[in-house]
């Protein structure tokens, strides 16, 4: 077997490549339980949507001393908002990981990238780890490094939409270029995919609907905790070059009675 | 079924205290000041003036039934099988007509992705037993004609049906005290009085009140009773929602039944209300009304039904759902002796009523756990934490 084979994000180390959400399950047991067969280390929460106050049986009391929590600032849709809610978040959960969210509109929940740069600039220079959801568009990521970001999370495809990594050329590129991991973030429908993004090279990646929706969100948890070891592996392994010919695994000449 | 004990006698009866007087909490005290018991509810608010009071009253087991859930949606069915019975006997005893529709739920899906979500939660329903009819556009509004034009397409659920909770709330609290129970309002139950380990009561105010029996149906405020040994608490948070009621003209409503929809649910009463909701927001006991949600409420009843531009806001109001750790109720033992659960029923209290009801009254009077309730209890949550469900 491959050795330990963590991944670091701003100086920690994890030892599951798989970030969770913690939206839309059918309720809080199915998600304990889900986040538990997921192997997840980290588990993003929406400042705006969950109240931070960890009364009892809330999320954060549930969740907070058993996984990293990442703030996410899921429904800003402009820069003040964004840092206000960091804010918010790292005052409540003391923790100066963010994972910025700006959306540009609410029909395609598409990334804002000028604003985000923007956002990702002014939230490094108070001090945060900024993990930034983004499009798939290598230079954009370039620019969000560029100002300080600790990761990039290029999307798959659209928020909750499940289809898959819809560019892999762009994931791909953005891997070799990237000088912080890469977390795939967004799209993702099903095993295969998940594993598909590690297989490209992403660091991890990050997901929500297509576990927490599903008709047996449990299972489907551990599917992706499967998905993305065997991504990774694979990753590693070497995948062979695609060929237009077929090629015999064995010699076909000089086989017995030719 | 219904619960009869005859020939009684108040001497042989256990003396019984119970936290909140929400349909739960009165459903019980009814059923047992029936058989002889001696019961006092306490109130911290006005009885029915909690969840019970802002729910809308569907009686939906089918519609409303989620993969992983397929226990609740036993005993939920078994509550609907119940619910007719449970109505006439109430009414009779309550004198109160509690807005009772056996008219049955459309869903209906506005743009074709709602369909394909329709279609998977359908294809679930029907494969656990929920009888569903499928309906074109245009069968849809002939049901419901002032349905949004251009509709995708629509499900009939003939087995769920409706009441008005408010008048349930208020039958259940004649009854109760028809029969002996009673009711002390705006009286915040403090804790509960043990005496060396053993339960005596409850203190109320300051004051000690001596109870054989104690039923915590203190809904979303169920974990917050001081004195229960933190084992016996039941795992039960507020799920706030914000709802809103229209008035429609009561010769021409523009909905007469349930309709789901995207994001949304819209239930006619028969006084011309018509209850839009609801938001599901995790805030703790935050009771602010807020612009994006009572929008998010009138926005998606809106796309359903567009002629709700047209009406009235007779009422906007937000309450807390009393949710457990898994969505379902919490009920019978709490691991400390003469203490029972009656809580966590998050959005089936109404439904839930009857087997609520009937259930704890027959584990008080007979000490018997009905097969039906048994996977619902307080031990289900300690059985499950430390296992994980790790492969």
């Amino acid at each position: 077997m491959v050795a330990a084979d963590d991944f670091e994000i701003a100086g920690r180390r994890f030892g599951s490549r798989l970030i969770m959400g913690s939206g839309g399950y059918p309720n809080q047991q199915v998600m304990l339980d889900a986040l538990e067969a997921s192997g997840t280390e980290v588990v993003t929460v929406s400042i705006r949507r969950v109240s931070l106050e960890g009364y009892s049986e809330s999320m954060v009391d549930l969740i907070g001393s058993r996984y990293t929590l990442l703030p996410n600032t899921a429904g800003c849709e402009s820069v003040r908002d964004a840092v206000l809610t960091a804010e918010l978040a790292r005052e409540a959960l003391e923790t100066d990981w963010v994972k910025l969210e700006l959306i540009g509109d609410r029909e395609t929940l598409m990334p804002d990238g000028i604003q985000l740069v923007e956002a990702a600039e002014q939230l490094v220079k108070s001090g945060f780890q900024v993990l930034p959801y983004c499009t798939d568009d290598p230079i954009l990521c370039q620019r969000l490094v560029d100002v300080g970001s600790s990761a990039v999370m290029p999307l798959g495809s659209p928020i909750g939409s499940g289809m898959g990594i819809c560019n892999p050329f762009n994931l791909e590129m953005i891997v070799r270029r990237s000088t912080v991991p890469v977390v795939c973030d967004a799209g993702i429908g099903t095993a295969s995919d998940a594993a598909q993004a590690l297989e490209i090279g992403c660091d991890a990646v990050m997901l929500n609907t297509a576990v927490s929706r599903s008709n047996d969100p449990v299972s489907m948890a551990a599917a992706m905790r499967r998905a993305v070891e065997a991504g990774r592996l694979a990753h590693r392994a070497g995948r062979i070059p695609r060929r237009r010919y077929a090629e015999p695994s064995s010699p076909q000449l000089g086989l017995i009675g030719s | 079924m219904s619960v009869h004990f005859a020939g009684s006698r108040s001497r042989d009866r256990p003396r019984v205290a119970i936290i909140g007087a929400g349909v739960s909490g009165l459903g019980i005290g009814w059923r047992l000041a029936a058989a002889g018991c001696t019961v006092d509810l306490f109130e911290r608010n006005f009885a029915g003036g909690g969840a019970s009071w802002a729910a809308a009253g569907m009686l939906a087991a089918g519609v409303e039934a989620e993969p992983g859930e397929e226990a609740l949606f036993r005993l939920n069915r078994m509550a609907q099988q119940l619910w007719p019975e449970f109505r006439s006997e109430l009414e009779a005893e309550s004198r109160r007509d509690i807005g009772y529709r056996d008219d049955g739920t459309l869903v209906v899906a506005s743009t074709r992705d709602d369909l394909e979500q329709l279609r998977h939660v359908a294809t679930f329903q029907a494969g656990i037993g929920v009888e569903l009819e499928w309906l074109t556009a245009a069968e849809a509004r002939r049901r419901e004609p002032c349905l949004r034009a251009g509709l995708a397409g629509a499900v009939f659920s003939p087995h769920d049906h409706q009441v008005d909770n408010r008048r349930l709330a208020m039958a259940l609290k004649d009854a109760a005290l028809a029969r002996g129970c009673r009711l002390h309002e705006a009286r915040t139950v403090d804790a509960v009085d043990l005496e060396a380990g053993r339960l005596r009561g409850i203190v109320v105010n300051g004051e000690r009140h001596r109870a054989d029996i104690v039923i915590n149906a203190a809904g979303a405020w169920a974990n917050r009773i001081d004195g229960v040994p933190e084992p016996c608490r039941p795992p039960v948070r507020p799920v706030k929602g914000q709802m809103a009621a229209l008035r429609m003209d009561r010769s021409h409503p523009i909905a007469t039944r349930v309709i789901w929809g995207p994001n949304t649910y819209l239930a006619p009463k028969a006084d011309g209300r018509l209850l839009i909701g609801a938001t599901v927001e995790e805030r703790g006991f935050d009771d602010d009304l807020t612009a994006g949600g009572i929008m998010a409420v009138i926005e998606a009843a809106w796309r359903v039904l567009p002629g709700i531009e047209e009406l009235p806001v007779d009422e906007l109001w937000a309450g807390f759902r009393p949710t457990s750790r898994d969505d379902a109720p919490v009920l019978g033992a709490s691991g400390l002796d003469g203490l029972l659960l009656a809580t966590g029923h998050h959005r089936n209290g109404i439904l839930l009523a009857p087997v609520t009801a009937n259930l704890l009254a027959e584990l008080v009077l007979t000490g018997r756990t009905d097969p039906a309730i048994d996977a619902f209890g307080l031990d289900r949550f300690r059985r499950v934490s430390h296992a994980g469900a790790a492969s």
